[in-house]
């Protein structure tokens, strides 16, 4: 392994990573939490539960993209 | 079916010969040996005493090699010891008139080219020109001060695309001849059909609507398929990396932009530039955040493809890599890391199932996305109305209660 010196630079942009990843992981979450509540509650309208759930999480997905390449 | 199968074997036979011809023409060296270098690295047993065994550095540099459009179509390689499998491919440089050669002439960034009296040198996988034929850029140099012609060469990246191209080409021009003979298309026209018919009624229908997704419905058909046959193209062995390249994205977000902007209907700029139903000093707020609004859908999508397939490869890549990196890194015994390799390889199985669902989802996702946006220019809607009648009933309940 290398020195710790060398790795102190990119601490900042590893918890940085870290954070989008926790908050794009409660994101999700929450997202197929609901959508699963919801199908569950009314099986008949899956699908449209399912499209609603895969454009909002593509949303979140880029948002996450997006903050971690600017990072 | 059986011919079929023939077909494909032969291509594939031809390839890897044609590539293989090709290294040992330059380098005079047998595939097998090229197999032995790459155990003894494993081993560490190439490198001299005192030097440092940074496995690490070399997995990051191959990572970063393959994230990048090359001039090679390559299978293999082992830099350090000039052996190379792979295919040269054409060069197109605009430089006081157009010059087309073979990449061949670089020999891999190793020589400076000669061409009509000018001098190119390949410097991790960009083209400058240079002086003489002994100028050579150093290679620690990473953004040297050289003239950079204006550089139009088939890539590997343009041959992935083209490949892509002739793939959709012939799978469905095989499907269209069917249907003249027949109305159930047979052989792989069945795997095709739903998957048209989906994008049809799942994407473009609902979202753009049953009475205008016509017009639309070849695009969003040509950039699923080019997307989802780019992304498999990426899991095979061939090394390419087409969607993963921020270019191709920005080429196919800014298809989405032009179609949705010149298909955009009054409704869709009134909302932009006038938004109805609300107070005068808001609309002008609205406009920049609006117009600001058509340029980050796009922009959206052409991040989250590039962003998604580069992690896809970096991971595979990555893991792959851990195996060697724990071996000369870590120094731990034969039995563990023999443990080690087996783990991550099985891991690395496991990712590359996952890549096999990404491949599909970002398709899907990019033409889903496109057809709403598209859906939203061109939608018919009486919002004004809407909008009064919702203020006068607000006013209603205000004056109700004040």
């Amino acid at each position: 392994m290398q020195g710790t010196e060398d790795i102190a630079p990119l601490i900042p942009t590893i918890v940085g990573a870290g954070l989008i990843a926790i908050g794009a992981g409660i994101g999700l979450g929450m997202i197929g939490g609901k959508a699963m509540e919801a199908i569950a509650r009314q099986p008949e309208a899956a699908g449209k539960i399912q499209t609603a759930m895969i454009i909002i999480a593509a949303l979140l997905e880029g948002f996450a993209f997006a903050a971690l390449l600017l990072g | 079916m059986f011919t079929a199968y023939l077909k494909t074997a032969f291509f594939a036979l031809a390839f890897i010969a044609f590539a293989k011809a090709n290294a040992q023409d330059h380098h005079e060296r047998q595939l097998t040996e090229g197999e032995q270098i790459i155990f003894d690295e494993v081993d560490g047993g190439e490198y001299g005493e005192g030097d440092p065994v940074n496995t690490k550095t070399e997995v990051d540099n191959f990572i970063a090699h393959h994230l990048q459009d090359s001039h090679y179509l390559t299978l293999f390689e082992k830099a350090d010891d000039h052996f190379f499998v792979s295919v040269p491919l054409p060069v197109l440089l605009w430089d006081n008139g157009l010059r087309v050669f073979m990449s061949s002439v670089f020999h891999h960034g190793e020589e400076i080219a000669e061409i009509d009296g000018n001098y190119y040198q390949l410097h991790h996988s960009k083209i400058y020109k240079v002086n003489g034929p002994e100028d050579f850029i150093p290679a620690d140099v990473h953004h040297p001060e050289n003239v950079k012609p204006f550089d139009i060469s088939i890539t590997k990246n343009v041959v992935t695309a083209l490949l892509v191209g002739l793939i959709i080409f012939l799978i469905f021009g095989a499907l269209a001849k069917q249907y003249k003979k027949r109305s159930i298309p047979k052989g792989f026209g069945r795997v095709l059909e739903p998957l048209v018919i989906y994008v049809r009624d799942e994407i473009a229908k609902p979202n753009i609507g049953e009475q205008k997704y016509r017009r639309f419905i070849g695009f969003l058909l040509t950039v699923f398929f080019f997307i989802w046959i780019a992304n498999l193209l990426g899991l095979t062995p061939l090394g390419t990396n087409l969607t993963g390249n921020i270019a191709v994205t920005v080429g196919l977000a800014l298809l989405t932009y032009l179609i949705t902007t010149f298909s955009a209907n009054k409704d869709y700029w009134k909302h932009i530039f006038w938004m109805p139903g609300v107070h005068w000093v808001m609309k002008i707020f609205f406009i920049p955040i609006e117009l600001l609004g058509t340029l980050t859908k796009p922009f959206a999508l052409l991040v989250r493809l590039y962003a998604n397939i580069t992690a896809g490869h970096v991971v595979l890549f990555t893991l792959l890599g851990a195996i060697t990196v724990a071996k000369t890194d870590l120094s731990i015994g034969t039995g563990a890391s023999v443990g080690f390799g087996i783990f991550y390889f099985i891991l690395a199985i496991f990712i590359t199932l996952i890549e096999l669902l990404v491949a599909f989802l970002q398709a899907y996702i990019f033409t889903l996305l496109s057809a709403l946006f598209i859906g939203m220019a061109v939608a018919e809607h009486d919002h004004p109305e809407h909008a009064h009648a919702e203020e006068d009933d607000i006013d209603e309940v205000r004056e109700r209660f004040v």
